[in-house]
């Protein structure tokens, strides 16, 4: 089982990031994934996140308790659920959103400039497929070609190759920076 | 009868159980929504009014819960199968009009995606506190049926099961889900249209000089007419005879508030569904509902880890309520644990039924969240160890409670 916190503020697509990888995960590599969105005052333009729990068999508990992998593409979603995160866990951040702290225990730490990313594909609406494209490839909890079907649907029609591109700009980045690390 | 093709979305999605129900009442064959929005119940009136017109659909935005309630029951006497969707407050203003339905034996479905309360409470998050409300919170004496699903996938399947359950028995038929089920997103296969069964209208097909409105068929329940379609027709929530006219004796008060009950209690085994788990050798078992009957079952893998016989019954259907069956259970086992997201609803019925053979232990939680499972693992073990007969509901104190009220300042011991 593994549990995922996508953090962001709103507008930066954090609840569709966390549908993404659900419905690649629940219909694409046929895996229970139960996706839930915090609700709140505080989700309307300040800290916005979704939280997902993937499992090989039915998800009873809807909620994460031991948060494996945190998302965050904002300071304030970083400062928030940070505390959340095992001590185990991987921290992956968009690098020029979250200054974070030296990590805890043994929590690995991954960081992308997916805005910069973005910026430079021409939309910066796109950073959170460039996150997803990153964490997909760090993480493995869902598979490249799972999350390759789940982008169709889930994002407008128009720019769903920009999206494309945009996920495998992320994937790559993340590949290369998982060689370099284990040398 | 089968559903119509051009009201099922077959396919497997990913979406969250408001939009599954709204895609399962336009499969179910409902052709009027009205309703007003109110978190956490809107996004199902969004879906349904989304895809409504593929299935010659309506959904009307009404002026207020009031409103949206009473244009449905119209809209079940002029033909339709219908639906309203609403939450907290809102539930509490369509009690009026709820035994309205009932009296006019009118077949609707409520959905009720339950948020923390009372009043305004917590619209965002999760509650089970409408339980009883469901069940009596209209005036008068008249019966329903309440379903309480866990899942999204539920959500679809359950509101289709409400359709059918309205249209057989001529009564409103609520739909009490959660904030936790409906704003939940997990994947949900929609079959094609001739997989799903749907149970019809109780046409009146007869000479229309001969019709009488309120006559009741073996099974108890009446058969209807479309309002306008040249039958005579006298409908009012005043207490009536089989012709409709207006009575107030109490021998008419027996013969026809009576039959609102029976029409319901005398068809109970049709009605209820329960879903039963490991109860042959059991010591104790775990009776819930909706989304708590779902995080239960690991409470209950976890107390099984620990050599304990427990065993799962499920209220799929909660109203009517399983009384024979919990009074049957009660002579075999030790406890009955019974987590709820309230302070103590449901479990007085599971008491009620027990007549003292069995514990009963509640495992509350205030709303806002759902039960830890360790919680609910420890009350199974509190139950199994209990050897004395405690003469009232045992209040498991759950770790969140010890962790508010660690200064001691609870007002109830």
């Amino acid at each position: 089982m593994a549990e995922v916190r996508f953090a962001g503020y709103g507008g930066q697509g954090i609840i569709r990031s966390g549908i993404i990888a659900g419905k690649a995960a629940a219909i694409y590599d046929n895996k229970y994934a139960t996706m839930s969105q915090s609700f709140g005052p505080e989700a309307r333009g300040g800290a916005c996140s979704s939280q997902l729990v993937v499992s090989e068999s039915k998800v009873l508990y809807p909620y994460v308790t031991d948060v494996d992998v945190l998302f965050a593409m904002s300071q304030e979603g970083y400062d928030k659920f940070e505390p959340g995160l095992s001590e185990n866990g991987i921290l992956l951040v968009d690098e020029d959103m979250v200054k974070h702290k030296s990590p805890r225990g043994n929590i690995k730490v991954y960081s992308i400039p997916a805005t910069r990313f973005a910026e430079e594909l021409g939309r910066k609406i796109v950073a959170n497929v460039i996150m997803l494209g990153f964490f997909t490839a760090i993480t493995e909890i869902v598979t490249y070609e799972g999350m390759k079907k789940a982008l169709p649907g889930s994002v407008p029609e128009k720019a769903l190759e920009l999206n494309m591109t945009a996920f495998d700009r992320g994937f790559e980045y993340g590949k290369e920076l998982l060689k370099k690390k284990n040398g | 009868m089968k559903a119509d093709q051009r009201d099922v979305l077959t396919g497997v999605y990913y979406i969250d159980g408001d939009v599954a129900s709204g895609y399962g009442a336009l499969a179910a064959g409902c052709k009027f929504i009205a309703g007003y929005p109110i978190t956490p119940s809107t996004e199902a009136a969004e879906a349904f009014a989304r895809i409504a017109p593929k299935g010659g659909a309506m959904f009307i935005q009404m002026e207020d819960e009031l409103a949206s309630i009473s244009a449905i029951v119209g809209a079940a006497w002029a033909g339709a199968k219908t639906m309203t969707i609403t939450s907290g407050p809102g539930y509490s203003l369509m009690m009026e009009t709820i035994g309205y339905g009932a009296m006019l034996e009118t077949p609707f479905v409520l959905l009720n995606i339950q948020r923390g309360g009372p009043s305004t409470g917590v619209p965002t998050k999760t509650g089970q506190a409408d339980m009883m409300q469901a069940r009596w919170g209209s005036h008068g004496d008249y019966e329903l049926i309440a379903i309480a699903p866990d899942s999204p996938q539920e959500l679809f399947d359950h509101t289709i099961k409400a359709f059918n359950l309205a249209e057989k028995y001529r009564c409103p038929v609520m739909i009490m889900a959660d904030e936790c089920v409906g704003h939940m997103t997990e994947k949900v296969v929609i079959p094609r249209a001739e997989e799903i069964e749907l149970e019809p209208r109780r046409w009146y097909t007869g000479p229309p000089d001969e019709y009488i409105p309120f006559k009741p068929d073996e099974d108890l329940v009446p058969k209807m007419v479309k309002a306008g379609s040249g039958h005579k027709l006298f409908i009012s929530g005043r207490l009536h005879d089989e012709r409709g006219y207006p009575v107030d004796n109490e021998h008419f008060e027996l013969k026809y508030v009576r039959r609102l009950i029976d029409k319901i209690m005398c068809n109970k085994d049709k009605i209820i569904e329960l879903k039963e788990e490991q109860l042959d050798d059991a010591d104790v078992v775990v009776v819930s509902y909706g989304i708590s009957s779902r995080v239960a079952v690991r409470g209950i893998e976890m107390a099984r880890e620990k050599g304990i016989k427990v065993g799962n019954l499920r209220l799929i259907t909660v109203w009517p309520f399983p009384d024979e069956r919990i009074t049957e259970l009660a002579k075999k086992v030790k406890a009955f644990v019974v987590p709820e997201i309230n302070y103590g609803q449901v479990v007085f019925d599971v008491a009620r039924c027990c007549h003292g053979n069995a514990n009963v232990v509640l495992v509350p939680h205030g709303g806002a969240g759902v039960h830890m499972p360790d919680d609910i693992c420890d009350a199974i073990l509190l139950g199994a160890k209990e050897e004395r007969k405690i003469e009232k509901v045992i209040e498991f104190k759950t770790q969140l409670e010890k962790l508010v009220f660690k200064g001691g300042s609870k007002l109830k011991e």
